[in-house]
């Protein structure tokens, strides 16, 4: 009884059994499809997006920067070159305690707080996972420390980055100009991919003009990377493009010359090869150090250039607007002529002043008692105020305006430099437009003496000079003569041409004897030239002195006294170089000035 | 083989799934020779272990279960005091010649003494008997889950449950029980610790934190997804030879299966882990009394929920909890025990006596 019973009860706990196996089944089926259904989603649905994300974690890009263009003179003269230089660099995101990291570097590198400041600037630029420079420019005892502590801090590695430097950095500061660390707004115009690595930028002169040429395009090499940045497999390279190299017009030795002969005055020069438009000179004095800005300027010293009443960091040659003074006189004398409004030999009489007709105001000479009588000739060369007045009454400022317009004034000269001024060539239009008030005649005859309105830049009345030197063969002034070996052709512009050809040799012929005759403006440097020159002084006045009252010029504070102009050619019967020099605050154009072109000469002409 | 007591079956698809594994490891153990070699011989000291423990007879394993598991809890109890710290877990007990993790012993021990005491008693159990099965079950759960072992806890719990399942507790006593632990979720989430919390939340929104406490369920998920329905070939799972993947030869060497062999070999690979568990169903249904027949079952389901909370936890489904995918997974202890298990129902199923002919 008790086996059948067991026997019934073994029966009922078997079919328990199963039933409860079967549920167990069921239940392990239910999980089985469920880890089949999430992998099918995992990896059919969302297959696209894991292997983006897989080929992202596998394959780094990283940038291999090009290496930036050096910077020659016309004579093959390295002005600017690229070397190495060591830096301490971190990247924040790889360090746990970043001020503590600091305090460690400090106790074996010295590191300003300067340094620190800026980096922490830097840091909060960049993008995530860079490298950010902590010191710049280490010495080689100061690398080999580092390195041996190198395993006590991670995410510190000392790079070898290239640096600018300048060969002449006071010289060429303006012209060559410098480069600097890109900054936000021109983190927005540069082309993101070819910028990646580039640190650097130009900022002004060449190199900023030049940036494209200069930078070159940027390489890549695709590495598949473990997790830890290890490289284990190099999948594609593409070699970065270095910048070009550029050969510029400029000859340094010339340069060189024309800013020492500027002395201690403020000023700018050009210098222009009036057979090609090649530019041989360009100073703005004072010039600066431009390596501090290569290498990263710091607050006190960036500041002292800004705020120095010289205003080492205004391009004077390029943006300095100065009135032409007389030196405008030639360009007159000639629209004179070719407007048939005077002839060569007419006279007329200089009392030491003019007077419109019917007017009581007195527009004076430079010279007091005036000149007498005075043809073109004699005017130029000793500068008669009172000729010109005449002239300029009877040509009107149209005709003045169209005449000297074809010479430049007043506009681009279009040199390969970015941020070049016009400077003003006045007109009725311009005065109507600007300033919405008539044109009166007393301002043609101001504009007669290249007074008044009349601005312009030094690049532009050495391009003028060099038209006129070339009889109306006029070039585009231009910096640069190759771009690595492939020459830059020169640039004709319309030529400026006469009905009368001799007129031309009318009024260089007057500029000859500025130089050259006894009474002229800039006799003195005629003294044992090898070469014949022509040249006309000019005097801008800074400020204007009240009628009646005598300018004396040594009464005037130094900051107002008048700017000393010349322009002048050389040789006259075969012009090689054109030049025009501003003295700012130097008084007379023939003293001042006209030594300083004699002596471009003297170095140029050989 | 009946005499050798193997059953043949079960030792090919184990084979088959242990081999298996070897080939993975060799692609995400980065073709470290030792690595595998120190696999190799924990594989074959386990397969002889399973079959010196298939030569034992269940009764005479009966027999010793209340001792092995009384052995076990006074084992867990002096990893308390006296084991190992490794990984933030108390695990391990150092018993001078080697390395052993009292927990591994529980896995057996817990679901032989559940089966041992319920079949000493009526079928379907009684509630307090059920209430006393339920005590040897919370006793070891409650110990490795204090070490903390969150996934080994889950296991021993489920191996336990499955016996009470089998036995043929009340649906409605199931379905009671199961409410009423949903109802004190929020009181256990107090009990956990803060990694396991961590884990929790960061299993629910791994996003969260990327590149912290994510990035194992993230970098697991791309490797799975980035495989694609064929994968990228054997020895060609970017993730893992990279090292991207974490862990990528023990908990989370799924995932480096998934990006080589995609979901074709998945369904292929999960399928053997079917076919062993319905082998072991098999055996179970054929076992001739109550205790074989609820460890066997028992022993099958848990190593179905072994597979399932590896999988579960490498697709994102299920917290990180720390379990290795069996037979697969670089570690020697787990694998032991796992084919100790086989062992027994290989016991179960080539000691029954032939009574029908």
């Amino acid at each position: 009884m008790k086996t059948s019973f067991d026997l019934k009860n073994t029966h009922q706990e078997n079919r328990l059994f199963f039933g409860r196996c079967f549920a167990l089944i069921i239940f392990v089926l239910v999980l089985f499809f469920f880890l089949i259904a999430r992998l099918a989603y995992l990896q059919i649905e969302t297959h696209e997006k894991y292997a983006d994300l897989a080929q992202n974690n596998r394959v780094k890009l990283s940038v291999i920067n090009p290496v930036r263009g050096l910077i020659f003179d016309t004579h093959g003269q390295v002005l600017a070159e690229n070397y190495p230089s060591f830096s301490l660099e971190l990247i924040p995101e790889q360090i746990e305690d970043l001020d503590k990291t600091i305090q460690q570097l400090r106790a074996i590198l010295p590191v300003s707080d300067d340094e620190i400041q800026v980096f922490h600037k830097r840091r909060r630029l960049q993008k995530r996972f860079s490298s950010t420079p902590l010191r710049n420019r280490l010495n080689e005892t100061e690398v080999a420390i580092f390195s041996a502590k190198r395993h006590l801090f991670a995410g510190v590695d000392i790079q070898a980055r290239p640096l600018r430097r300048y060969t002449f950095p006071e010289l060429t500061s303006h012209v060559v100009g410098y480069v600097g660390a890109i900054n936000q707004k021109e983190l927005k115009i540069i082309d993101p991919v070819n910028y990646r690595g580039t640190r650097h930028i130009g900022k002004t002169g060449i190199e900023r003009s030049y940036e494209q040429q200069l930078h070159g395009n940027v390489g890549y090499q695709q590495t598949e990377n473990t997790s830890h940045g290890r490289t284990v497999n190099v999948i594609s390279y593409a070699p970065p493009i270095s910048g070009s190299n550029l050969t510029l017009n400029i000859d340094i030795n010339l340069q060189r010359v024309a800013y020492d002969a500027l002395g201690a005055y403020t000023g700018a020069i050009a210098a222009i090869d009036t057979k090609t438009g090649a530019v041989r000179a360009l100073i703005s004095k004072p010039g600066f150090n431009s390596n501090l800005f290569a290498r990263g300027i710091n607050q006190t010293s960036y500041d002292a250039l800004r705020k120095s009443p010289k205003r080492p960091l205004f391009n004077r040659f390029l943006r300095g607007q100065y009135p032409p003074g007389s030196t405008l006189k030639p360009f007159l004398g000639l629209a004179g002529l070719e407007k048939t409004v005077i002839s060569p030999h007419q006279q007329t009489f200089c009392p030491g002043y003019y007077q419109l007709p019917k007017q009581e105001h007195k527009y004076r000479d430079w010279k007091k008692g005036g000149h007498g009588s005075t043809t073109l000739h004699k005017a130029i060369v000793q500068s008669c105020d009172v000729y010109f007045y005449t002239l300029a009454h009877e040509l009107k400022i149209d005709r003045m305006h169209q005449f000297l317009n074809l010479f430049g004034f007043g506009q681009k000269t279009g040199v390969d430099l970015l941020g070049e001024r016009s400077g003003l060539l006045p007109s009725r239009e311009w005065k109507k437009r600007s300033r919405n008030t008539a044109w009166y005649p007393g301002e043609t005859l101001i504009a007669g003496i290249g007074q008044g309105f009349n601005l312009t830049t030094p690049l532009q009345l050495a391009q003028a000079t060099a038209v006129l030197a070339n009889k109306g063969t006029a070039y585009t002034p231009s910096l640069v003569a190759k771009i690595n070996s492939v020459l830059v052709n020169p640039k004709q512009n319309t030529p400026v041409s006469l009905n009368t050809e001799k007129n031309w040799d009318i009024i260089i012929d007057a500029m000859y004897d500025v130089v050259n005759s006894p009474r002229g403006t800039a006799r003195k440097i005629s003294e044992d030239a090898a070469f014949k020159m022509a040249g006309k002084t000019g005097t801008a006045q800074v400020f204007s002195i009240k009628q009646d009252e005598k300018y004396d010029e040594n009464t005037v504070v130094e900051h107002l006294k008048d700017h000393a102009l010349f322009i002048a050619f050389a040789p006259v019967d075969k012009p090689q170089l054109a030049i025009a020099v501003i003295v700012e605050n130097g008084g007379h154009g023939g003293s001042v000035a006209a030594p300083i072109a004699r002596a471009m000469f003297d170095q140029y002409i050989k | 083989m009946q005499r050798l007591h193997i059953d043949v079956t079960l030792l090919v698809l184990l084979i088959a799934l242990s081999s298996m594994g070897l080939f993975i490891l060799m692609s995400s153990g980065q073709d470290d020779v030792s690595l595998l070699q120190r696999q190799i011989t924990r594989l074959g000291v386990a397969f002889f272990a399973m079959l010196l423990i298939a030569q034992i007879p269940p009764h005479i394993l009966k027999i010793f279960t209340p001792w092995l598991f009384l052995a076990g809890i006074v084992l867990l109890l002096s990893v308390l005091f006296v084991g190992d710290i490794g990984k933030g877990a108390q695990r391990w007990l150092d018993l001078g010649v080697f390395r052993f993790q009292p927990s591994e012993l529980l896995k057996l021990a817990t679901p032989m003494m559940i089966a041992w005491y319920i079949a000493e008693r009526r079928l379907p159990p009684k509630l307090k008997h059920i209430v006393l099965a339920t005590i040897f079950i919370v006793i070891p759960t409650a110990l490795i889950a204090k070490q903390p072992d969150l996934g080994t806890a889950i296991l021993i719990a489920s191996s336990g449950l499955a016996v009470l399942f089998l036995a043929g507790i009340s649906w409605r006593l199931i379905l009671g029980v199961a409410a009423s632990i949903g109802a004190l979720a929020p009181v256990l989430w107090n009990y956990m610790k803060d990694y396991q919390q961590q884990r929790v939340l960061t299993f629910l929104n791994p996003e969260d934190d990327p590149l912290g406490a994510g990035y194992h369920i993230i970098q697991s998920k791309i490797a799975i997804g980035s495989g694609g329905i064929n994968g990228k070939g054997w020895m060609n799972g970017s993730q893992a030879r990279l090292e991207f993947l974490p862990e990528s030869s023990t908990d989370f060497i799924f995932a480096v299966f998934s990006e080589e062999f995609g979901l074709i070999g998945c369904i292929g690979l999960l399928s053997i882990y079917l076919f062993i568990f319905i082998r072991s169903i098999y055996i179970a249904t054929q076992a001739q009394d109550t205790f074989s027949r609820l460890l066997a079952g028992s022993l099958a389901f848990t190593f179905f929920i072994y597979l399932f909370v590896n999988v579960g936890m490498v697709t994102g489904i299920l917290p990180v909890v720390g379990v290795p995918l069996p037979l697969v997974s670089y570690g020697g202890t787990s694998m032991v025990t796992i084919l100790l298990g086989f062992g027994i129902l290989m016991s179960i199923h080539t000691h029954r006596k032939l009574l029908s002919t």
